[in-house]
């Protein structure tokens, strides 16, 4: 039973005869015969420090596998090489899980994973580098949901991912607090990138393509972290997001039209600004209040406190796919303009009475429109769209986010 | 299961009371062999030894139709403490243990048992820990098994159908999730609530293993006394076999969905509530209870499939249970519209 391909290498200089502290350990793991138990084994033996070291090849995985041990890097020979093969995956709800914290995983890929790919839960100090997550039918309802999964996590580091085939988001940070996203491609997804109910986000040099909506920036009620806020989004190439939706109905992103290149729902002091939007089919950017009656009292579901400004915008808005958006296009000349607000100001909480959104949007690019729906809840076949001006003074930017230096050390290894 | 037991020690005969190991429970390294710890009387883990004593639980934990025996030892002169809500609070040296066996006939539980598996989780001054031993074909020796491995179980249910599965012993990893509660790993099953049948928890008491127990107690409905309401039947087996990661500290927590039985909040226990990062295993449905439809509410959809991605719980068991999902199929019937 432990006949298996694991060995164990000091990482550090042999020091003969000197009293020192457990000294970090490679573990290498190679594919062979019983790869479930032999990475799975790896995952369990690893200590705080240590690297679990992925030999090139295509690893049989017929269930989930974990890793708990705080302070490990898993690294792979590069995405093409190490391959976690989740194809006759019997069990669990995604390929590899991460629940502990200051966690690397890097320069490997996994395939075809039945639930998300990778997922983080819990994790402070979790960094994704240099990785491919792929369903590799091609975009299909049946592939599992997200990608590459941080959720309820801290101090997220997302660097030169790629994702592509999943049936809800590729890239999902869901519930957590300081997030980068960078030099990361999403492709062929429901959602390209999606950022929900998370505080303190920086997204940026991200390829979004060939998505339903290519940035997703969400905030949703009945969940134990929300009021997201303090979003940037920022030199993303947000091209050509026209995939037909293929997201279970039910969940939010199914409800995403065809041909959205960035959406903002729900959220406060959100920046879209100096990305490339092209030829997006519907919006080039929509600005929206969360749509569905709700019972969460101390939800929010306006967009407020939004600013977009010095994005490029071209050949957006020819195909809009939300109700009514044909007509609108016909009405503002056959396309469109480029950035959509709905204009909802307002909504009626579950304790009674109305409030009123706590910051605007202000559009400094453009040209931009208001389908003037005034009230949440109020549906778009309701719109009273609208040109508006190009805003002149602009909001202040929220802060860059810096993670810890030892987390960019660790990744940058 | 009682009877077996009851069988078993009368075998035993006269035999030397073999002791726990409380020395080896608490080392730091798990034992290879379950033997080591001196849990059991005999090789094949049928007989107790003394002072490891049985225990049963109102509703428990659907495991693949696997018959669980179920144990705690104390050590001597250490009770457990009552708790009105969460686990019995179990002394440094408590271990818990639970053996998984599936006889050949249903129709006849007490004969041709196999053992898979024995699972302890050991109460140590860090904490408590997970462990899973698993037993040779010929059911004489159970080794230590942290990597999780899939076992073909063959037997006759209830019915006299023929069932074959793909039985799954947890790895490490996957017994820590299930037991996390914010940071700390915690037995599930023995609650006082879900322990009250009446007489055993006062039975304990009795005989000094349990204190502070007072005269007033929670209790936890049976699963399957037809005698109950279906809702608090229902609502507790949703806790037992959903709620030790549906909660606000566990493992879903994120999900928003607590199926703990005295959750208030009616969007939390899944009243037409949205789902969040169900993905495909919404199945297209747009609430995990919609009262009165219970073929629109998610949660019975994903009761009801097992397809990895789509089925819960995501693991520790591989075919749906039947019987688990006609209750709260009713139960959802039942709720007014």
């Amino acid at each position: 039973m432990k006949a298996f391909a694991l060995s164990l290498a000091a990482t550090m200089l042999a020091t003969p005869m000197l009293a020192m502290p457990l000294a970090a350990r490679t573990i290498m793991v190679a594919p062979g015969a019983s790869d479930q138990e032999t990475l799975q084994t790896a995952l369990i033996d690893a200590k705080p420090g240590d690297t679990v070291r992925l030999a090139a090849g295509r690893y049989a995985l017929v269930d989930g596998v974990s890793l708990d041990v705080a302070g490990v890097t898993i690294s792979g020979a590069g995405p093409g090489k190490t391959i976690l093969d989740f194809t006759r995956q019997k069990g669990e709800g995604e390929g590899l899980l991460i629940t502990s914290n200051n966690v690397v995983i890097r320069d490997l890929a996994v395939e075809n994973a039945k639930g998300n790919g990778i997922k983080s839960k819990g994790s402070d100090g979790i960094s994704f580098v240099n990785l491919r997550v792929e369903w590799t039918g091609g975009p299909k309802s049946t592939n599992g949901a997200y990608g590459v999964y941080p959720v309820s996590s801290k101090h997220v580091l997302i660097d030169k991912v790629f994702v592509k085939g999943a049936s809800d988001a590729g890239i999902y940070v869901g519930q957590s607090q300081q997030i980068i996203v960078r030099n990361s491609r999403a492709e062929g997804n429901v959602a390209g990138i999606e950022i929900e109910n998370s505080y303190d986000a920086d997204v940026h040099h991200n390829v979004a393509t060939g998505n339903t909506g290519g940035l997703l920036v969400f905030d949703l009620p009945d969940l134990p972290q929300q009021g997201g806020h303090a979003i940037r989004l920022f030199r993303n190439k947000i091209i050509a997001n026209n995939h037909p939706n293929f997201a279970a109905p039910g969940n939010i992103v199914a409800s995403v039209p065809p041909g959205t290149g960035v959406m903002v729902m729900a959220n406060r002091d959100v920046h879209v600004f100096d990305n490339d939007i092209k030829d997006n089919a519907g919006n080039g950017v929509m600005i929206v209040a969360y749509q569905s009656a709700f019972t969460d009292k101390s939800y929010n579901p306006l967009a407020r406190a939004i600013a977009v400004h010095g994005n490029r915008y071209a050949g957006n808005g020819g195909k809009p796919g939300f109700p009514g958006g044909a007509e609108i296009a016909g009405a503002m000349g056959g396309a469109l303009p480029p950035v959509m607000w709905d204009g909802v100001i307002g909504y009626a909480p579950p304790t009674g009475g109305e409030r009123a959104a706590d910051g605007g949007v202000v559009i400094g690019d453009g040209p931009a429109f208001t389908l003037g729906l005034v009230m949440q809840g109020v549906p778009t076949t309701a719109a009273r769209p609208a040109l508006l001006a190009t805003a002149t003074a602009l909001p202040l930017l929220p802060p860059r986010i810096v993670l810890p230096a030892a987390q960019e050390a660790r990744a940058a290894r | 299961m009682k009877r077996l037991v009851a069988a078993a020690l009368l075998a035993l005969g006269a035999a030397p009371a073999p002791t726990v190991n409380t020395a080896r429970l608490l080392a730091a390294d798990a034992a290879p062999r379950l033997a080591d710890y001196g849990l059991f009387a005999d090789a094949e883990g049928r007989v107790p030894a003394p002072g490891v004593t049985l225990y049963t639980l109102n509703t428990p934990l659907f495991s693949d139709y696997a018959e669980k025996f179920r144990y705690v030892w104390l050590p001597p002169g250490k009770p457990a403490t009552y708790t009105a809500t969460g686990v019995l609070e179990f002394p440094v040296g408590a271990v818990i243990v639970k053996t998984f066996a599936y006889p050949a006939d249903f129709r006849a539980p007490d004969k041709d048992v196999r053992l898979v598996e024995t699972r302890l989780l050991v109460r140590r001054a860090s904490g408590w820990v997970p462990l899973s031993y698993v037993w040779n074909a010929a059911g004489t020796d159970a080794v230590l098994q942290r990597a999780g491995v899939r076992l073909p179980v063959q037997f006759i249910d209830a019915r006299g159908a023929a069932r074959a599965l793909d039985y799954a012993v947890p790895n490490t990893n996957q017994c820590k999730q299930c037991h996390q509660q914010g940071t700390i790993a915690t037995p599930i099953g023995p609650t006082a609530a879900n322990m009250n049948d009446g007489a055993q928890l006062q039975r304990w008491a009795a005989a000094g293993r349990l204190t502070g127990l007072p005269d007033t107690l929670p209790r936890l409905a049976r699963w399957d006394d037809a005698a109950e309401p279906v809702a608090a039947r229902a609502r507790a087996y949703l806790e037992v076999n959903c709620g030790h990661c549906h909660s606000r500290a566990g493992f879903a927590s994120n999900s928003g969905l607590y199926l703990q039985a005295d959750e208030p909040v009616p969007a939390h226990q899944g009243i037409n509530k949205r789902p969040v990062a169900a993905g495909r295993g919404s199945g297209g449905r747009s609430f995990s209870i919609v009262p009165g439809q219970p073929d629109a509410s998610i949660l019975l959809h994903r009761m009801q499939s097992s397809e990895p991605g789509v089925m819960m719980p995501q693991f520790g068991r591989t075919v749906a249970h039947d019987e688990g999902v006609a209750l709260v199929r009713a139960y959802i019937e039942s709720l007014p519209n």
